[in-house]
C-alpha cells in the first residue's frame, strides 16, 4: 500500500512553471529516491509536500495514509510525521546535540526544561543514529557528517513516518557518505520510510528500493531498483531534453593558451583538514570559451573565487600564468590589473552595490579609469556608463536607476559591465545566467561570444549543462574538487558529463 | 552587436513626474531642512526674537562647533558600517592632555597642538585596526576605547580641572577674525543699516558662500540637462537656493552687527567643505560608500576594504582631537568629565542628518544640519528655561522621529 501519493502536482512561479503533473508515490517500508538535474524541480516538489508550500499555492492532491492531506506548514506536516531535512543544516552552532534535537519540542513542564530526561532520552536517539557524542557536546564542535546524524536523530524524536533527506551526503566525506546510507538501511529495517534525493546514482543503486525520475518540472519514470538498475537508464532520462536554437551561432578558432593554471590546491577556510580543490590544472585559450561542468557543491565557485585574489579558502598554492608569465593574484586588485576578472554567480550579495545607481557601480573596480589622481571627473563616469549601456543593451531610462530597480537580466548586465571596463583578459563568468528570463539569456550569450571574437578567453561556470554544450569550445568536468575530465565540444554530451561525475 | 528581442526585461519609466511625487520621493532632503526652518522659526518666536540675535547666532555656533567637527568624522564611520563610541572619551582626553602640557608642563600651544591632533590619530588608529584587520565588532572595540580613555582623562588630571589658558591657546575657539576690509566701509554699512558697527567681511564672506552655492547648484543642474538626467522642478530649485542663499546671508548678516567670524566657523566651514568634497568626488569617498554597501561586492571589485575602515577610524581619531582642543580652549579649562555623552549627540546628529545604521547611506551635509538642528533645539530649550530632564526626552523623541520617518519614507517607495 502507498504510504504517500503525489496526483497531478503542478506549481508556477511568476514567468516559471516549477512542477508540471507531477506524480509521485511511495510504498510503506521503502526507501525511494527522487532524482533529476539542478533545477529540475526536486527540491519545489519537497517543499510542496512538507508544507512549505501550504495548500492552495499547487495544484492536484496529496494523499498520505490513504487520506488527503492539505498542510497549511511545516508545523501541520510534521505533526502528520512527514519530516524533512534540507541541504543545508537547520541546527543552531551555538547549542548543544540535546538541546537542538529537541528544540520547540522540549521535556518541560510549566516551561522548565527536565535537564536529565532530555539528555537520557538524546542518549537513547543518539545510540539508535550511531553516535557517540555526549548530549551535551555543541553542535559546532562536532563534523558536518555528525551534525546530519544529530538532524535524523532530531525527527526521530518526532515520531516520524516520512523521513525526507534533501541531498543528506552534499557535503560528506565518502566514509560519512556510507555511514550514513547504512543508517538509511537501518532505519528500513526499523520501518521507517525514507525519501532521499540525490545526484549521486551510486549512492541511489545502493540504497533505493523505487526511483522517481524528474526532468523539466515533469515526472518522466518511475524504476523499479529490487531487479537491479543500470546507471546509464537513469542518466538517459535525467538529461534526455531537446538542443533547440537557444544559443546564437559563433564561429570560432581559439589562438595560443592565454591562462594557465596548474596543481591548484585549496584548504577550506574554517576546517582546514577539508581540502576543496584538489590539484586543479586547466587552461583557456585567446578567443576561447570554456565551461566547467559539475554539481552543486564539486568546488567550481570555489576554484574560481580562490583564484582570483584568493578570495576563498586557505594554504593556496599552486600558479597562474597568463601568456606563458607567472602572474601575482594574491589579493583582488592585484588579480584586475593582472588582467583577470571574475562575475560571482551571486550578483545581488557578491556583485552590486544595490542601493547605488548603475553608474556606481559600472566604475567600481576600475575607478582609476575615470578619475584624475584622487579626484573622479563624474562626467568621464557618466559617459562610460552610457557606453556600456548602449553596448549591452541595459535597458534602463537612465545611469543614474538604482540597480536594485532592475530585472535580472540587466543587474547581470550591470555587473559585466563593470568588469569589462576593467579591460580584463581573461573572464571568469560563474552561472552568468542563473535566474534571467530566455531573452536576456540569449543576449548574455552574446556577449560572451563578442568577447571571444575579440580574442578574450571566457572560462564559464555553468550548472546548466546545455548551456555549456551550447557555448564551449572545450568543457572540463568538476567532481568534489578535482577536474576528473575534459572534453571537446565535439565530443561532449550531456550523458557523457554526469557519467564522469557519477563514476567518480 | 546583433541581439535578440527580449521586451520582457525592459523596465521603462515616465520620465515626467508630477510636483507631489517629487516631493514624496526626495522627502527626506526636504524634510530636514524644512524641519530646521521649522524648529528655528518656531523657538524665534516662543523666545521673543532671542534665538536669532546676533550674540546668540555666535553663540550657537560656538556650542555645537565640536560637534560638528566630530559629526564630520563619524559620517564617514557610519557611512563605513561602523560606530565610534568612544568620540567623547578621546576629545576629553585630547582636552586634557593638552591642559596638562600647556598649563602644567609650560609647553608651547603650537607645539601642543600638533601633538594632540597627532596623538588622536594614533587612538583611532589603534582602535580602528582592531575592527579593520581583526573584523573585532567596532561597537566593543570603541566602547572598550570609551571606558579606557575616560579613565585616562581622570589620570591624566588627577581628578581635578585643570586651567587657564593663555590667550594664544583660547582664540581658536573663541577668538573672531579680524575685519580684512578698510574701517571706512563697516561705518558707511552701519549707518545705512542704523547699526552701531558693521564686520564687513562677515557680510562679504556671506555673499560669497550664498553665491558659491547658487552658482555650483545651477552648474550641476547645467550637467544633469546635459545627460538627461531627471532634476528637481524648477520651482523647487529656485525656491531652495533662495531660502539657503538668504539664510546663509542672514546669518553672516547678524554675525557682522556682533563680533564678526568666529574664528570656529571658519574651521568648520574649511572642514565641511573639505569632508563634502571628499565624500562626493574622490576615489576614496566612493569606495567608503561601496564599502558600506555591500562590503563583500567592494571587496571583490579589488577594494582593499580592511585600510579604508582603519583609515576612517584614525580620521575620526584625528578630529576628535580637534573638538577636544576647541572644546577645551572654549572653557578654558579641562575637565575629567569633559566630552562625557557627547559621542550620542555626535551619532544622533548623523542619523538625524540620514545616515543608515547599516552603512553605504548619509551625506556630510545632512550630518552638519542634523547637528545643527539638535544645536538649535538644545539652544532654544535652554533659553526658554526648559529643564534638562524635558530636553533629554525631546531630544531622543527627535532623532526616533527622524529615523521612523527615514523608515516609512523607505517602505513607501518600495
Amino acid at each position: 500500500m502507498a504510504l504517500l501519493s503525489m496526483q497531478n502536482i503542478s506549481k508556477t512561479f511568476p514567468g516559471v512553471k516549477a512542477l508540471d503533473r507531477v506524480n509521485l508515490d511511495v510504498q510503506k517500508g521503502e526507501i525511494h529516491a527522487v532524482v533529476g538535474e539542478n533545477g529540475a524541480g526536486k527540491s519545489t516538489l519537497m517543499k510542496v509536500l512538507s508544507g512549505v508550500y501550504p495548500h492552495g499555492q499547487y495544484d492536484g492532491e496529496i494523499v498520505f495514509e490513504g487520506e488527503p492531506a492539505r498542510f497549511s506548514g511545516i508545523s501541520d506536516s510534521e505533526k502528520q510525521g512527514i519530516i524533512i531535512i534540507h541541504q543545508e543544516l537547520a541546527l543552531v552552532p551555538q547549542l548543544s546535540i540535546a538541546e537542538n534535537i529537541f528544540l520547540g519540542n522540549e521535556c518541560a513542564r510549566k516551561g522548565v526544561i527536565d535537564w536529565r530526561k532530555t539528555n537520557q532520552r538524546t542518549e537513547e536517539l543518539l545510540a539508535k543514529v550511531g553516535l557517540s557524542e555526549p548530549p551535551t557536546s555543541k553542535v559546532d564542535s562536532i563534523g558536518v557528517g555528525k551534525q546530519q546524524l544529530v538532524e535524523i536523530a532530531k525527527a526521530l524524536s518526532k515520531d516520524v513516518k516520512l523521513l525526507i533527506l534533501d541531498e543528506p551526503t552534499a557535503a560528506l566525506q565518502e566514509n560519512d557518505s556510507r555511514k550514513l546510507l547504512d543508517l538509511m538501511l537501518e532505519l528500513k529495517s526499523q520501518g521507517v520510510t525514507s525519501i532521499i534525493i540525490s545526484h549521486k546514482l551510486n549512492e541511489v543503486r545502493y540504497v533505493a528500493d523505487s526511483v522517481t525520475v524528474i526532468r523539466d518540472g515533469m515526472t518522466v519514470s518511475n524504476l523499479d531498483a529490487k531487479a537491479g538498475l543500470s546507471e546509464d537508464d537513469i542518466v538517459r532520462d535525467m538529461v534526455g531534453r531537446d538542443m533547440t536554437h537557444r544559443f546564437p551561432e559563433h564561429s570560432r578558432t581559439p589562438g595560443d593558451v592565454l591562462m594557465e593554471v596548474a596543481d591548484w590546491s585549496v584548504w577550506h577556510p574554517e576546517h582546514s583538514e577539508r581540502q576543496v580543490i584538489k590539484n586543479a590544472s586547466f587552461n583557456v585559450r585567446a578567443g576561447e570559451v570554456v565551461g566547467i561542468a559539475g554539481l552543486m557543491g564539486s568546488g567550481r565557485t570555489e576554484l574560481a573565487m580562490s583564484i582570483f585574489g584568493r578570495s576563498y579558502g586557505r594554504n593556496i598554492t599552486g600558479s597562474v600564468k597568463l601568456k606563458g608569465q607567472p602572474i601575482d593574484v594574491s589579493t583582488v586588485d592585484r588579480a584586475i590589473s593582472a588582467g583577470i576578472s571574475y562575475v560571482t554567480e551571486d550578483r545581488k550579495a557578491l556583485g552590486l552595490v544595490l542601493d547605488e545607481t548603475i553608474r556606481f557601480n559600472t566604475t567600481l573596480a576600475n575607478l582609476d579609469g575615470v578619475s584624475s589622481g584622487p579626484i573622479l571627473k563624474r562626467n568621464e563616469e557618466t559617459r562610460v556608463a552610457e557606453r556600456y549601456r548602449e553596448a549591452l543593451a541595459i535597458r534602463t531610462p537612465s545611469v543614474f536607476q538604482k540597480t536594485v530597480n532592475l530585472s535580472g537580466g540587466n543587474q547581470q548586465k550591470v555587473v559585466l559591465a563593470k568588469w569589462l571596463f576593467t579591460a580584463p583578459e581573461v573572464l571568469i563568468l560563474d552561472e552568468p545566467t542563473r535566474g534571467i528570463d530566455v531573452g536576456a539569456k540569449y543576449e548574455i550569450y552574446t556577449i560572451i561570444n563578442d568577447l571571444a571574437a575579440q580574442g578574450k578567453g571566457v572560462v564559464m561556470i555553468s550548472s546548466e549543462m546545455p548551456e555549456l554544450l551550447g557555448m564551449c569550445d572545450r568543457i572540463y568536468v568538476m567532481n568534489e574538487g578535482a577536474l576528473v575530465g575534459e572534453l571537446a565540444a565535439g565530443d561532449a554530451s550531456q550523458e557523457r558529463i554526469m557519467s564522469l561525475i557519477v563514476n567518480e | 552587436m546583433e541581439l535578440a528581442d527580449s521586451d520582457t526585461n525592459a523596465t521603462p519609466v515616465v520620465k515626467t513626474k508630477g510636483i507631489g511625487e517629487y516631493i514624496s520621493s526626495h522627502m527626506r532632503q526636504y524634510g530636514l531642512l524644512f524641519a530646521l526652518i521649522a524648529v528655528m522659526a518656531f523657538f524665534e518666536v516662543v523666545t521673543d526674537g532671542t534665538l536669532l540675535r546676533a550674540v546668540n547666532i555666535t553663540n550657537l555656533l560656538l556650542q555645537n562647533s565640536y560637534i560638528i567637527i566630530m559629526a564630520l568624522g563619524m559620517l564617514i564611520v557610519i557611512v563605513s558600517g561602523n560606530i565610534d563610541l568612544s568620540v567623547g572619551s578621546v576629545m576629553g582626553f585630547i582636552g586634557a592632555l593638552a591642559a596638562v602640557m600647556i598649563v602644567n608642563y609650560d609647553q608651547s600651544p603650537y607645539l601642543t597642538m600638533i601633538v594632540c591632533l597627532a596623538i588622536g590619530g594614533v587612538i583611532g588608529a589603534a582602535q580602528g585596526y582592531w575592527v579593520a584587520y581583526w573584523k573585532i565588532p567596532s561597537f566593543i572595540v570603541t566602547l572598550a576605547g570609551m571606558l579606557v580613555f575616560r579613565g585616562l582623562s581622570l589620570w591624566l588630571l588627577e581628578g581635578q580641572s585643570v586651567g587657564p589658558f593663555p590667550k594664544e591657546f583660547q582664540i581658536i575657539a573663541t577668538g573672531f577674525v579680524p575685519d580684512l576690509f578698510p574701517a571706512g566701509i563697516g561705518e558707511a554699512l552701519a549707518d545705512l543699516f542704523g547699526a552701531r558697527k558693521v564686520n564687513v567681511l562677515a557680510l562679504a564672506t556671506g555673499i560669497a558662500a550664498a553665491a558659491l552655492v547658487v552658482w555650483i547648484g545651477l552648474r550641476q543642474r547645467a550637467q544633469n540637462k546635459a545627460y538627461g538626467i531627471e532634476d528637481e522642478p524648477t520651482s523647487f530649485f529656485v525656491a531652495r537656493n533662495v531660502i539657503i542663499a538668504s539664510a546663509l546671508i542672514f546669518v553672516m548678516f547678524k554675525l557682522s552687527l556682533f563680533r564678526g567670524l568666529p574664528n570656529v566657523l571658519i574651521t568648520m566651514g574649511i572642514l565641511t567643505i573639505i569632508y563634502a568634497f571628499i565624500t562626493e568626488t574622490t576615489t576614496v569617498g566612493r569606495r567608503i560608500y561601496a564599502l558600506g554597501g555591500n562590503q563583500k561586492a567592494a571587496k571583490l571589485s579589488g577594494i582593499k576594504t580592511e585600510r579604508l575602515t582603519f583609515l576612517a577610524f584614525t580620521n575620526m581619531g584625528v578630529l576628535a582631537a580637534a573638538a577636544g582642543l576647541v572644546f577645551a580652549a572654549r572653557l578654558n579649562t579641562a575637565t575629567p568629565k569633559a566630552g562625557f555623552a557627547l559621542e550620542l549627540d555626535v551619532i544622533a546628529a548623523v542619523f538625524i542628518g540620514g545616515a543608515s545604521m547599516s552603512g553605504g547611506v548619509g551625506t556630510i551635509i545632512g550630518a552638519v544640519v542634523g547637528a545643527f538642528l539638535m544645536g538649535v533645539l538644545n539652544n532654544g530649550m535652554s533659553i526658554m528655561g526648559i529643564g534638562i530632564d524635558y530636553q533629554q526626552m525631546i531630544k531622543g523623541l527627535v532623532l526616533l522621529a527622524a529615523v521612523i520617518f527615514d523608515v516609512y519614507n523607505k517602505n513607501k517607495q518600495g
